[in-house]
């Protein structure tokens, strides 16, 4: 957020009151300390912006599939077994020539956690939030994203439970590649729509 | 609520710092949030808007200073505190913690990725008719509810059009209240030009999802 007080940088009080929260919900019955441990496990190991590339190579590769996750963003990532929480109502929009789709949650956090994990603090912060829906192509400048005059930006805010994935439009020279190599292409900040995905030569690079 | 969280076209907040290689957590205590935000949401004591709603009636000044789990944290006791599920005592140890029932019991590990992959269920199989269709113009309402809305400061009063009727959803701005209120859901289009007038971009486009109680026809 705004200000000298860094993520990284709590209160002192914020970890005391943190760790007397998880003894009172322990010790009443709330929560069980291993199905928190669970949790992070989760989002620490399995469910990340990995599953989205997998979507999304997918969708290049496979012009049917592509088909059905425009047609119904929730039933073809379950092709992939990935579903649930921040995800229930999937929606998947496309980036072409002619188009570029952005996302921000103006209003809170929310962000298609099956396919992309928990958001990047930056996601969450009031930058992003107050600037992208006024200003994309400035934003998107600050990421490296110029687009030109005539492509039209559209800004998706998340103010329901429908959460949006950017569908990046596939790079040039990538012809024959195969779903693995093209997911190494497919970016968190691609799928949030304020970058592009990478070239092969950029990937290499990584 | 015309809270500080409803930040949508807001000048001075400084660029956009993105963070290289970021981890998803940055701390053990953010974790523990995380984590205890979800499991908490398992017991059925309170749903996902209010849950929200928590957080937004953090104080104005304190918001901008914190980092979002400190905004987590922050709304997770306020919630169950106003749920009677814990009290300020109980928290700083001056009280011995008494015991509570709730509608469905402690999330156990062995359920976390099940109950996880299931999610929740936000359509309703009942509600209001539609009042609206796709591709009628319709205006947000010029609404100031000191209650929870998903209607955005920055699109009331300004006119749209109804891109794609998502159906039947439970109406967040009534279930922050308890209540379920079922509506029509809506993607609406917004012109840039509409909503911030010279200062947007001809051609560039903002899209909401909004229920049917926040518009009305034009």
């Amino acid at each position: 957020m705004a200000g000298d007080h860094k993520h990284n940088d709590p209160l002192p009080e914020t970890v005391l009151r943190v760790k007397s929260l998880e003894s009172l919900l322990i010790e009443k019955g709330l929560v069980e300390a291993a199905a928190l441990d669970a949790l992070v496990d989760r989002y620490e190991t399995k469910v990340g912006p990995k599953n989205g590339a997998k979507v999304i190579a997918r969708a290049w590769a496979d012009v049917d599939f592509k088909q059905r996750l425009l047609t119904d963003g929730s039933a073809a990532i379950a092709e992939f077994g990935f579903s649930g929480g921040q995800g229930e109502e999937l929606v998947a929009v496309e980036n072409t020539e002619a188009i570029h789709n952005v996302v921000v949650c103006t209003l809170c956090s929310c962000y298609p956690w099956p396919v992309l994990g928990l958001p990047p603090v930056w996601y969450k912060s009031a930058p992003y939030r107050s600037r992208v829906v006024r200003e994309p192509r400035k934003v998107l400048a600050e990421f490296g994203t110029t687009l030109p005059e005539t492509t039209e930006v559209r800004v998706w805010d998340s103010t329901a439970e429908t959460r949006y994935l950017v569908v990046p439009r596939r790079p040039p020279g990538t012809d024959g590649m195969t779903e693995d190599d093209l997911a190494l292409l497919v970016t968190r900040d691609s799928m949030i729509g304020v970058s592009v995905a990478l070239t092969p030569a950029q990937a290499r690079e990584i | 609520m015309d809270g500080i969280h409803d930040m949508g076209g807001m000048h001075g907040m400084g660029p956009v710092e993105a963070e290289e290689n970021e981890p998803v957590f940055h701390a053990d205590w953010e974790k523990r949030v995380f984590a205890m935000n979800n499991a908490i949401s398992a017991l059925g004591v309170r749903n996902i808007d209010e849950s929200r709603h928590a957080r937004e009636r953090m104080d104005p000044a304190q918001y901008l200073a914190s980092s979002y789990y400190e905004i987590w944290l922050d709304g997770l006791v306020r919630i169950l505190s106003e749920k009677g599920l814990i009290s300020t005592q109980e928290l700083s140890g001056v009280m011995a913690p008494r015991p509570v029932s709730t509608p469905r019991p402690a999330l156990a590990a062995p359920d976390v990725d099940a109950v996880m992959d299931k999610g929740s269920n936000y359509v309703a199989p009942r509600g209001k008719a539609p009042s609206f269709t796709a591709g009628q113009t319709v205006r947000a309402r010029n609404i100031h509810p000191a209650s929870h809305t998903r209607l955005p400061r920055y699109a009331r009063g300004h006119e749209g059009i109804i891109e794609t009727d998502y159906g039947l959803h439970v109406f967040a701005d009534a279930s922050a209240a308890g209540r379920s209120d079922p509506q029509h859901l809506y993607n609406v289009k917004f012109t840039s030009t509409e909503l911030w007038g010279p200062d947007g971009h001809a051609g560039d486009n903002i899209y909401l999802d909004l229920w049917d109680d926040h518009l009305e026809a034009v």
